[in-house]
């Protein structure tokens, strides 16, 4: 297990501008308090089996209810029992959060909540009158109220922010990637202030998460638009998280749950691009690991206690003695052991010494469908070690995707040192974003010994008959007719011999006087073939020994 | 086993115009006959040789005739000894007819078998096919070859012609060549034989199946196009990896006179409790869980068994879309081919008409597919069109598995061309790139396709075998470095190159590459331990080395160093010291070459690098010594030295001093201050010195 996993994600929770919310009774989609809770939980529930060593803390913020280690109104941080407060998430974590969700509390909720202007305190008259218990425990416990009001001193977004950078002083920025993701609809919560006041609100609460930048935390904004009205990231948030110029232009508020998803996933996943570095960008999603644990006390209680790792020994077949961890291996060939190092294996399968090496170009046309073995990786050009490498992998992008061609080349790996080929690609925007970054694949192609040829197999003479008259007909006028008429199943050879055998037997049936024999005891004295004729041409299964045919024959005469 | 027994008859032409390529023949039949050995032991393997001076076959004694065709080795189990009869294969004298082998060959099956083992008896001809045939004696040679193939089919033998040119034979004459040629089209069109020519070395290594795996269906049943139109369909895999052979635990504890002794090792598995590791755990006390958080949920096999997924073995397609919406890259594994079930007249025609229709259209189908009732695994693939362009083969489908959502990573990279104007080529760069591109090119229209994937044997597995035989005759012989022929698939041509030089020379020169001096040692660290297996010397490894010799370092061969990189300090330090074009490169050298061990001693993370840090100093000693710069490294090494002291890093002093690195004294150089005895002193006891 990894030591540098302390991926630490703050979810934050901008509760407070439901307001459009509240126009749209009972349309629990659009809410976006609601986007924001379930895109949590699905993200926890994704980093509980893929990332679990990652921590995670949530905190809402505007909150009437206030728990946080610094004792700061208007912010609330979520947590389950038998947790820190930034922690692995746990079962239990993701539980109580789905609780707070509640469906049809939360529902029902906004639901009955009336036409009420921005500032959103959530009325208790109205909670009390919904009993859905969900519903109660959110409000309860943690309640919403908007908390920057002309006259209020409170700051709760700063608040917040602070609080957030405590809770991920645990852990040194080095060895772990610190986050805070903040979910808002309120592109400007300092609208409802004037002058002087939200000057200082402003800057204090920029400085805040300057500071936190500083301390190697990054600022994620996920904001939710409103449907009549852009969330305009340029009012307060853009110098929050410092985008600029074109940064500003690119950033695209997500709008909808799917693609607040799908940003978390990306996110998760934040890449250092090296010169040719390559990137799976496919991969056979790993099983999730079956781990053994003892079970005690089968019956009843049955306690799980993880085991320890499993040991293993290495036992001689022929003296039982334990041996050392041995080097030594062995290949049967030409009835002797023939005995192989370790070293001697890597030594043969180093067959390059460089790693990715350009043999030369092809024809796009000359891959063909069936050269493939692998997943691809995918390929992007790094400064990093070798000044100017983007420019040359550029260059030879742009002439790949112009002329056509795919680039050969040997991959020199250890595991599986094989031939690659390396096709570029064209970078594909679509409306939200990208879908295929610019790069090049390397696909890795078959040797001739991981080729089957099936081609023999199937060859069959006789063939090319029925395959010239088809080519003749297949785009005339009985196009239609040939693949509908294709389905019926045509008698199969099996069946015709089947059939042949049967006629047979039906012409030997009648040279014999069954019955006679049968009385006489004489049937033992017949061949089996003999017997077989009755047995076919009475439609009885033919299998079994002599004895077992004799006896079928008398029971089917009745004797 | 033996129900696949196979008999193969290797009829090879050594007449003097195949003199060429024999070596690389003597090696495919060599690791043809050493698969046989190891995989199908029971296999029948005869060998005729034709294009000799001698004569020695039953025919001629029976009827005369049949001429320079000689049969070294009668039909016979596969043994060792034949290892030996192919190695080396005799030199020819005659020009050889490839007809009158394949006949006597026909003969000799035809007498062992008679009409029995259909489809286990195979003709494997190696020729040039340059040779005239002999002329016949009744009808047209047309009709004699006619003959011989319906014979051969009546006998269900199968042959395989690998018809060897190009680069690897003298000038022949093309009309021979189309003759014959011609004459062994017929062959494959009527009769199940295969007929392949190759140009290359190489390609003839690949084009030969040196292990014949009998093909297996994934699947036979319907193609179901919708629940009231299905095809007779089978599925064989047709790409699978040739997995590098998995050797065995060696144990040498049974006594040496133990004859029977299997040397084999038994792995046993021990489970133990966390907090109390002596106890074993028994496995009836053992449950498998998932991990899920911190927690552990137990899943026993009953509640998996209930929650499997138990799919109904189908192939259905779900529908089609344009063969552009699917990317290439998304293939994700293996590839499979779905041929018309054979013999069924309906089904192969039903099976053509879709796959002309969906090329004639550029659309692929997409497939849902479990191969097997209950599988769990479902697949979701794209079937392509597989149009033959042979009359005697059926058109079929290729298949390839497409990933799920979860099997895709999308990162996001930076656009090409948001990137600033300092990384994008300049036109002039372009058009190298281009031309580079276009001359690099390895199917060229008139000649054969180099590296073609159907003829290029793996590299890595033909030098195991080869190695295991040389093992086998001595066993302390070291592996040896990788054949020629094989080393050609894993190094750029050097003919390509040598014919483009000028267009790599002007393309190299284009590009401006150099190594990131300001490159941390962490980040690098860090790239490399990543299992991907990310180098950071990829840069290089991209371009093709600029002459035949793949030892130089292609871009410090050629550009004179003027700096010490990070990757290679000491060769560069060595390259720069003896420069001679101008007397400052040595105290340049020294001068960064003291920064690049301080550099090293300083960013060291527990003595990583000092191993590093060492050598360098050792090539800084030696370099000093050479260019009488005595002083500068005496003063180095103080200096060094008591920066150690001072940042508490005394252990590197501890490790020079364990080394032979002394100071440079009055013997080695003669500017030196220090006698050998100081020299010798100052490392033991640095302390005095120090102060």
């Amino acid at each position: 297990m990894d030591l540098d996993m302390d991926l630490d994600d703050i979810f934050k929770d901008d509760e407070d501008d439901f307001d459009n919310d509240f126009y749209q009774a009972g349309n629990v989609d659009e809410n976006h308090f609601h986007i924001a809770l379930s895109c949590i939980s699905q993200s926890l529930k994704s980093q509980i089996i893929n990332n679990s060593y990652d921590e995670v803390a949530i905190c809402f913020f505007n909150t009437r209810e206030k728990k946080n280690l610094q004792d700061l109104n208007g912010v609330f941080v979520f947590n389950a029992a038998d947790r820190d407060q930034l922690d692995r998430p746990t079962a239990r974590l993701i539980k109580e959060f789905d609780l707070l969700e509640g469906k049809h509390g939360v529902d029902s909720m906004y639901g009955a909540c009336p036409v009420e202007p921005l500032d959103l305190l959530f009325n208790k008259k109205f909670c009390s009158k919904d009993e859905t218990e969900t519903c109660e425990s959110f409000m309860k416990e943690i309640g919403s109220q908007y908390g920057i009001v002309s006259g209020s001193r409170d700051n709760s977004l700063y608040n917040a922010i602070w609080v957030a950078q405590a809770l991920l002083r645990k852990g040194s920025a080095k060895t772990a990637d610190k986050r805070i993701l903040l979910f808002t609809n309120e592109d400007d919560p300092f609208g409802s202030l004037k002058g002087a006041v939200k000057m200082d609100m402003v800057n204090t609460t920029l400085q805040r998460a300057k500071d936190a930048q500083d301390l190697g935390i990054s600022i994620e904004v996920l904001p939710l638009s409103r449907p009549e009205e852009e969330f305009n990231i340029s009012l307060f948030y853009a110098d929050l998280i410092g985008l600029e110029g074109d940064e500003l232009a690119q950033f695209m508020p997500s709008a909808g749950e799917r693609s607040v998803r799908a940003d978390i996933i990306v996110n998760n996943n934040p890449y250092h691009p090296v010169w040719i570095s390559p990137w799976s960008i496919l991969c056979v999603t790993p099983k999730v690991t079956l781990l053994r644990f003892s079970c005690l006390g089968l019956g009843g209680t049955g306690v799980i206690k993880s085991l320890k790792a499993t040991e293993r020994s290495f036992i001689c077949a022929d003296t039982g003695a334990l041996l050392q961890n041995s080097t030594k291996l062995f290949y049967s060939y030409k009835n002797e052991n023939i005995k192989l190092s370790v070293e001697e294996l890597s030594e043969i399968k180093r067959v390059s010494a460089r790693n990715l090496r350009l043999l030369g170009f092809k024809p796009l046309s000359c891959l063909k469908d069936y050269h493939n073995l692998r997943p691809s990786t995918f390929l992007f050009p790094s400064e990093e070690d070798v000044i100017g490498s983007t420019c040359l992998f550029i260059a030879l992008h742009r002439s790949m995707l112009r002329l056509e061609r795919f680039a050969v080349a040997f991959y020199g790996v250890p595991s599986r040192p094989q031939l690659v080929a390396l096709v570029a690609q064209e970078e594909i925007v679509k409306a939200g974003g990208q879908v295929e970054p610019p790069g090049m694949h390397m696909i890795y192609l078959p040797y001739s010994d991981d080729i089957r040829d099936n081609e023999e197999a199937r060859k069959i003479p006789g063939v090319v008959k029925a395959l010239e008259e088809f080519k003749l007909s297949i785009y005339g006028d009985h196009y239609d007719e040939e693949i509908e008429n294709a389905g019926d199943k045509k008698e199969s050879e099996a069946s015709k011999k089947r059939k042949a055998t049967s006629e047979i037997a039906v012409q030997e049936y009648a040279k014999y006087d069954w019955s006679k024999l049968a009385d006489n005891g004489e049937l033992k004295d017949l061949t089996v073939t003999e017997l077989k004729y009755y047995l076919t041409a009475n439609n009885i299964p033919v299998a079994g020994k002599k004895e077992a045919l004799i006896s079928k024959i008398l029971s089917h005469m009745g004797k | 086993m033996a129900r696949n027994k196979e008999t193969l008859l290797l009829l090879i032409d050594v007449g003097p115009s195949m003199h060429n390529a024999l070596p690389e023949i003597e090696k495919v039949c060599f690791s043809l006959i050493q698969k046989k050995l190891i995989f199908t032991k029971y296999d029948e393997v005869g060998v005729i040789l034709f294009g000799t001076q001698d004569t020695n076959n039953e025919l001629t004694n029976e009827v005369g005739g049949y001429e320079h065709v000689v049969v070294l080795r009668k039909i016979g189990v596969v043994d060792v000894d034949l290892l030996e009869t192919l190695q080396p294969l005799p030199r020819g004298t005659h020009s050889g007819d490839f007809l009158d082998a394949i006949i006597v060959g026909m003969d000799m099956l035809i007498k062992k078998y008679g009409v029995t083992n259909k489809g286990k008896k195979r003709l494997c001809l190696i020729t040039n096919a340059i040779c005239p045939i002999k002329p016949s004696n009744e009808g047209t040679e047309d009709d004699q070859v006619t003959i011989i193939a319906d014979k051969m089919n009546a006998h269900g033998m199968k042959m395989e012609s690998i018809v060897v040119r190009g680069k690897l034979i003298a000038e022949a004459d093309e009309k021979i060549m189309d003759e014959n040629d011609r004459l062994l089209n017929i062959f494959s069109k009527r009769t199940r034989a295969k007929l392949v020519h190759v140009e290359s070395p190489i390609s003839l290594l690949g084009a030969l199946r040196t292990r014949n795996i009998s093909p297996v269906t994934a699947f036979r049943g319907d193609l179901e196009v919708s629940p009231k139109l299905k095809i007779k369909i089978w599925v064989y895999k047709k790409t699978a990896e040739e997995k590098f052979p998995t050797l065995k635990k060696y144990s040498d504890k049974a006594p040496a006179t133990d004859k029977l002794a299997t040397h084999e090792v038994k792995v046993d598995f021990e489970y133990k409790r966390v907090e109390d590791p002596s106890t074993v755990v028994p496995p009836e006390q053992r449950i498998k869980g998932y991990r899920y958080g911190p927690q552990v949920v137990p899943i026993s096999s009953a509640e998996w068994y209930a929650v499997k997924f138990k799919p109904e073995k189908s192939v259905k397609v779900l529908g089609f879309t344009d063969a552009g919406n699917i990317m290439r890259h998304y293939y994700m594994k293996d590839a499979y081919v779905f041929i018309p079930e054979p013999g069924k007249t309906k089904a192969i025609l039903a099976v053509s008409a879709l796959a002309r229709a969906m090329k004639e259209a550029n659309k692929v189908a997409i497939l849902r597919c479990v191969w097997r009732q209950g599988q769990g695994n479902v697949v979701v693939g794209v079937l392509t069109p597989n149009i033959s362009d042979r009359d005697n083969i059926p058109d079929s489908f290729y298949f390839n598995v497409l990933p799920f959502a979860e099997d895709v990573r999308e990162f996001q990279f930076p656009s090409f061309s948001n990137l600033p104007a300092s990384m994008q080529p300049t036109d002039q760069q372009q058009e190298a790139a281009d031309r580079f591109v276009q001359m690099f090119d390895l199917a060229p229209p008139d000649k054969e396709e180099a590296l073609l994937p159907e003829f290029t044997p793996n590299p890595a597995l033909e030098r195991f075998y080869r190695y295991l035989e040389l093992k086998s005759k001595h066993p302390d012989e070291a592996v040896p470095p990788l054949d020629e022929t094989l080393s050609k698939i894993t190094e750029p041509d050097p003919e390509l190159i040598s014919q483009n030089k000028s267009v790599l020379d002007e393309f190299r020169m284009a590009f401006n590459l150099k190594e990131n001096p300001k490159l941390k040692k962490s980040t690098s660290r860090s790239l490399q331990d990543k299992p991907s297996g990310s180098n950071d010397r990829k840069g290089y490894a991209l371009l093709p080395a600029p002459s035949a010799n793949p030892d130089t370092n292609e871009n410090k061969s050629s550009v004179k160093v003027e700096e010490i990189g990070n990757v290679t300090p000491i060769e560069d330090f060595e390259a720069m010291i003896s420069r001679r074009d101008s007397p400052k490169w040595v105290n340049k050298a020294i001068a960064e070459m003291k920064k690049r061990i301080f550099n090293l001693v300083e960013d060291s993370y527990n003595g990583d690098n000092y191993p590093k840090a060492v050598e360098c100093l050792a090539a800084l000693r030696k370099g000093c010594i050479l260019e009488q710069e005595p002083k500068q490294f005496n003063d180095f090494l103080h200096h060094i030295f008591k920066f150690c002291q001072e940042k508490f890093l005394t252990c590197f002093c501890e490790f020079v001093a364990s080394t032979q690195i002394t100071l440079i004294s009055k013997t080695e150089a003669a500017d030196s201050e220090f006698t050998d005895e100081e020299a010798r002193r100052f490392l033991g006891k640095p302390e005095p010195m120090m102060e």
